[in-house]
């Protein structure tokens, strides 16, 4: 095989039909994905195809051949990428011809990860050649069992029925072992999606579960809360890609605080003018929010129009990696990183801080704190700009994985709810637990039953577990709570 | 003994609204049959339909303020028996098109046969009676109601939980119908109607008589709602709203009447989705958006709770007011003057229109006859909603 | 309800070792009373003493953790529900007036008339000449005959208190328990409850949780004083009031 550069590039052309040739000049000419066109004898740019030129046609024949040629050519490919991709692919065909090339790749390869892929290649080359040893095959299962994933499942299950018997049992005892490592992983795929979506969750919820733990209040328009806080990452990316495009990366740094402000003025605001005149009228309360939450929702469709709009990852949120056999994304984990900072930061705000100690305090014996001196007043307003300031700092999260319309709210807040309603009021740990508990729980129905009948599974089960708990898990006890 | 029971609530001001509603059943679908076109009086068709849905509407209303403004049951869930109601009617009507549906099969409706369905569900069993379908407009509802009511009232969830549960229930079942696979026609819902009882639901004469029907429904659950209300179960209602654990304390089962109540309002909301899917022609899942649910009970608000007339009167006033703002150039601020029509009269209006007018006279009788003191306070306690022991 | 039990004792009411705790708080501790069938019982205490909760406890609103709670020596109380301990003859009143503010004066008493309480029966109620002359009775007895068409929300904080002990009597129950009838009253009404009071306990067992120490004295009864969650000391009025441990518990020493 010719080490030429330029042999990849000729023979893909020639499959995708981008290879032309000109009678006339004699000349071969490659027609690149974007349209450039170049000399094949010395890879020269010429400006444009003469019109004598004509696509070259290939028979089937021709086309398996080229197939096998341009497996075997880009598996030499200076790119490790593209050596490991065409491993990829010579492990599914396992076609004989690959040998030679696949051990003229290795014996030069210096990627580790591009190694494993072409020794595992290899090893499905073997496995399925006629006259292979018994003892290389062995050997061959056993490479292609520790690489264990569904291909290498698949790859077994096709062994011919005529193998010696010493190579069958050994298959069927690897299939065996992936099947169990598959399993696993599985496993720790929906516990890791469940983990993801119980940061979300939590993220959305905990905002409403300090207001309705320490006013009593039902607020439905914490769902637009989430959604001023998006809009507001959407603003700020916006500002800076027109007027300081390099400063790209830090739009989130700036969007959290300042969805905080936006969404807790908000807040304070509603609580002023609408929700103080509401107290002991939680029914009244629950109308009036949902009054705002169209208001709000209406009032961002008509700023911003009703598409989604565009917010980006910055690059240290994009891109992901693999742990195992799952990928994780960089913006999932950055997300249940900053839900559980959230959630410490707030923890430590109610424990250490004198309005913590206030809300606490209101928490428990709205009267009795009132009478010690608390301007009860005050710490609602603020409890209510918390919470509202909360729920837009989660709106900044949730922009980065969902889209931004002003419907965005409306889809979390039936969650939320039942996450309350689900850990209790009045102890953040109970939305903790209830957030992930039903993130997890979710996830693992999904597979079982489908994306939505696993909803349906899960709001089924909080009726019938408010039956056990009327008040959540964590629920406070005593005189107080009727009150 | 029974029409002592049904007679004995209707107060003058009940008396004038059953009047009016009956003189509208009567006259608006003879003003649209029998006068010609041109004259002043001519009820065009559409307008006729128009009212036909407010009239439903108005019924859901009912079956709200049954439960909310006389046991403090706030239910955000109720769109979810009107659209069960709706969906037994449709399956109803769905079977009576027969081979005029696009793949002209007899049994199966159009859009099983092109999920290549080749048998009826067992759930679809039955529909093409009518008298089956009638049955189960009433029925499911009310099943659903009682499991869903019997599970939450024992366990004594109560105010903004309960909100929110029945909020859930309504979603959960959107998910569901939105499913194709859960045989009630997917996202497209139910549609293209034919004949009701053998008569065309796009003829004129039927949907007078659809008219006419929705206002005998409204009649009959008013009635219906004024004898709960005035009985001494309604006083027990009351009672449980303003002081629930009083209330208990005194021997009553405090979960069997609310079970009750909340099963007889559901079964009141099932017929009226019953009769608003033939005047409309379709029923799909966005019925069970829990938004419709909630600006249904904010009809009630309007109009004022715990008075049942005000209920109907809110649902067909807001009602009014959407179809004239949704339609003209004021369309993007409906929304607006919705959210502001849900904050303002919490605020403000807390006893909605009727309630409001109602306190007003009373003073005015009150202070008219004598100095007494304490008349300002006299229909105080009458909206208002709990009372904390 | 087991009908088939032996009489534990002949007790009205039997509290025995009952605890209860809120959250690791013990609000009821090693609670153990007796009150004799047609004794009326004051009941005393600093705040917090668990004398709300030991009512919560004997009507079913708070279950104890462990311990006896008897009614009338057969019935175990713990095993059941507000509605069902209502229906065997307990009667409560509450600390803070706790009427049907939204229904007239004669509405709250019909409402609270010791009659069949299911659904059905209630819907298809009729009024009976036997129910107005009670509720006629027992209006006369409360003061309130003159604002039996008033709503009960409009009626002054004695009234109210009037009011409830009235749904009370219309109640019938064999013991009442009665949280708080003074609070909020003028001396002259104080005494009038007090009267009232002596007059219900001919025929019924009677419990009073009271502060007003007056009050307590012109009732001539027997008195508990908890504290804690417990009972501290028992006695005459005299008695309890010389007691080492219970002036230093209100003293605060």
């Amino acid at each position: 095989m010719s080490g030429n550069p330029l042999a990849y590039p000729i023979i893909s052309a020639l499959k995708d039909g981008r290879l032309y040739a000109d009678d006339d000049s004699k000349k071969v000419f490659i027609k690149g994905t974007d349209g450039k066109v170049v000399d094949a004898s010395n890879g020269q740019a010429v400006a444009t195809l003469p019109d004598s030129a004509s696509a070259v046609r290939l028979n089937n024949r021709l086309r398996r051949t080229i197939d096998a040629a341009l497996g075997s050519l880009t598996l030499l490919s200076p790119d490790a990428s593209v050596r490991i991709q065409a491993a990829q692919s010579v492990f599914k065909s396992h076609e004989e011809s690959s040998l030679a090339p696949l051990d003229a790749a290795l014996k030069n390869e210096t990627n580790d990860t591009a190694r494993k892929a072409l020794t595992g290649a290899r090893a499905a080359v073997v496995l399925f050649k006629a006259d292979a040893s018994e003892a290389d095959k062995l050997d061959a299962i056993a490479t292609i069992r520790a690489r264990g994933d569904q291909e290498a499942l698949a790859l077994l299950s096709g062994l011919p029925g005529d193998a010696p018997p010493a190579v069958a049992r050994a298959a069927t005892a690897a299939m065996a072992s992936i099947k169990g490592n598959l399993a696993l992983w599985s496993t720790v795929q929906n516990a890791w999606y469940g983990l993801s979506l119980g940061s979300v969750l939590l993220l959305a919820a905990i905002g409403l579960a300090i207001t309705f733990g320490v006013m009593g209040v039902i607020n439905m328009a914490h769902g637009e809360m989430v959604m001023v806080g998006a809009y507001t990452t959407f603003v700020v990316q916006e500002t800076i890609r027109t007027s300081y495009p390099a400063a790209f990366d830090y739009s989130l740094l700036i969007a959290v605080p300042l969805a905080f402000v936006v969404a807790g003025a908000i807040g304070v605001l509603i609580e002023r003018t609408i929700i103080r005149f509401l107290y002991g009228r939680p029914l009244e309360t629950l109308l009036a929010t949902w009054g705002l939450s169209l208001i709000l929702q209406q009032a961002v469709r008509t700023i911003f129009g009703p598409n989604n709009r565009e917010v980006g990852n910055p690059s240290w949120m994009s891109g992901a990696f693999d742990l195992g056999h799952i990928t994780i994304t960089y913006n999932r984990l950055w997300i249940l990183c900053f839900a559980l900072a959230v959630f410490i930061i707030l923890l430590a705000m109610l424990r250490f801080t004198r309005l913590g100690l206030e809300m606490r305090a209101v928490t428990q014996n709205r009267r009795m704190a009132a009478s010690m001196g608390i301007a009860t007043s005050r710490v609602d307003a603020l409890t209510f700009g918390l919470g509202s300031g909360i729920a837009g700092i989660a709106g900044v999260a949730l922009s980065q994985i969902d889209n931004v319309s002003p419907n965005l709210g409306q889809s979390y807040i039936i969650d939320s709810f039942m996450v309350v309603v689900f850990g209790g009021v009045g102890n953040l740990w109970g939305t903790l637990v209830g957030a992930f508990t039903l993130g997890i729980a979710n996830k693992f129905l999904e597979p079982a039953a489908g994306a939505v009948l696993g909803k349906i599974a899960i709001l089924v089960l909080i009726i019938l577990f408010i039956q056990k708990r009327p008040r959540g898990l964590f629920a406070l006890k005593g005189r107080a709570v009727d009150a | 003994m029974t029409s002592h029971f049904l007679t004995r609530s209707l107060d003058r001001s009940a008396t004038i609204f059953l009047a009016i509603v009956a003189a509208v059943g009567v006259l608006l679908p003879l003003f649209n049959l029998l006068l010609p076109d041109t004259s002043m009086l001519h009820v065009p068709t559409y307008l006729m339909t128009l009212f036909g849905k407010y009239v439903c509407y108005a019924v859901l209303a009912l079956s709200i303020d049954l439960i909310w403004g006389y046991c403090g049951i706030l239910s955000l869930g109720h769109g979810a028996f009107f659209a069960l109601g709706g969906y037994a009617m449709g399956m109803y009507l769905m079977r009576q098109i027969g081979t005029r549906g696009v793949y002209a099969d007899p049994v199966l409706p159009d859009f099983m046969v092109f999920l290549n369905w080749k048998s009826l569900p067992w759930y679809w069993q039955g529909f093409d009676m009518f008298w089956f379908a009638a049955l189960m407009v009433v029925l499911v509802p009310g099943l659903l109601a009682f499991c869903f009511g019997w599970l939450a009232f024992r366990s004594r969830v109560t105010g903004v939980y309960l909100s929110i549960i029945t909020q859930a229930m309504t979603y959960a079942l959107l998910l569901g119908f939105f499913r194709n696979d859960f045989g009630f026609g997917g996202n497209n819902g139910l549609t293209d109607f034919k004949d009701i009882l053998g008569f065309n639901v796009q003829a004129e004469g039927t949907r007078a008589a659809l008219f006419a029907l929705s206002c005998l429904a409204l009649a009959i659950s008013f009635l219906i709602c004024r004898a709960v209300v005035g009985s001494k179960l309604g006083k027990v209602l009351i009672a449980i709203r303003d002081a629930e654990s009083r209330t208990r304390f005194l021997g009553y089962r405090v979960e069997s009447y609310k079970l009750f109540v909340f099963t007889l309002s559901a079964c009141i909301a099932g017929v009226a989705g019953a009769l608003y899917v033939p005047q409309v022609g379709i029923i799909n899942p966005g019925e069970f958006a829990p938004g419709n649910s909630i600006e249904a009970v904010i009809w009630v608000a309007v109009g004022g709770r715990g008075t049942l007339i005000g209920a109907a009167l809110g649902a067909i006033v807001v009602n009014y007011a959407k179809t004239v703002f949704t339609s003209g150039v004021l369309a993007p601020y409906w929304l607006f003057m919705l959210g502001a029509l849900f904050v303002l009269v919490t605020l403000l209006l807390p006893k909605g229109i009727i309630g409001t007018w109602n306190a007003w006279w009373e003073s005015r009788k009150a202070t008219g006859i004598s100095e007494d003191a304490d008349s300002a306070a006299f229909e105080d306690g009458a909206v208002k909603p709990h009372m904390a022991e | 309800m087991n009908g088939l039990d032996t009489r534990k004792t002949s007790a009205m009411l039997y509290l025995d070792g009952v605890h209860v705790s809120f959250d690791g708080f013990h609000a009821i501790n090693n609670l153990s009373m007796t009150i004799a069938p047609g004794e009326m019982r004051a009941i005393i205490g600093p705040n917090g003493a668990g004398k709300t909760t030991m009512m919560d406890i004997i009507t079913g609103k708070t279950k104890p953790d462990s311990g006896d709670v008897l009614f009338d020596g057969i019935t175990d109380l713990t095993r059941l529900d507000e509605t069902q301990i209502a229906e065997l003859g307990i009667g409560r009143k509450f600390q803070k007036p706790t009427v049907f503010e939204s229904q007239t004066v004669e509405d709250n008493l019909l409402l609270a008339l010791n009659v069949d309480h299911r659904v059905r029966t209630t819907l298809f109620w009729q009024d009976s000449r036997a129910d107005a002359e009670r509720i006629d009775q027992v209006l006369e007895t409360i003061r309130l005959t003159g604002a039996r068409r008033r709503l009960a929300g409009s009626l002054s904080h004695g009234q109210k208190q009037w009011l409830e002990i009235g749904m009370l009597l219309a109640q019938d129950p064999k013991l009442l328990l009665v949280d708080e009838p003074v609070a909020g009253m003028t001396d002259v009404e104080t005494h009038q409850t007090a009267e009232l009071l002596k007059t219900i306990n001919r025929d019924k067992t009677v419990v009073v949780v009271e502060h007003d120490m007056t009050f307590v004295r012109e009732l001539g009864v027997r008195v508990t004083c908890l504290h804690e969650g417990s009972v501290l000391a028992e006695g005459t009025i005299d008695q309890v009031s010389a007691n080492e441990r219970v002036i230093e518990v209100y003293l605060g020493r």
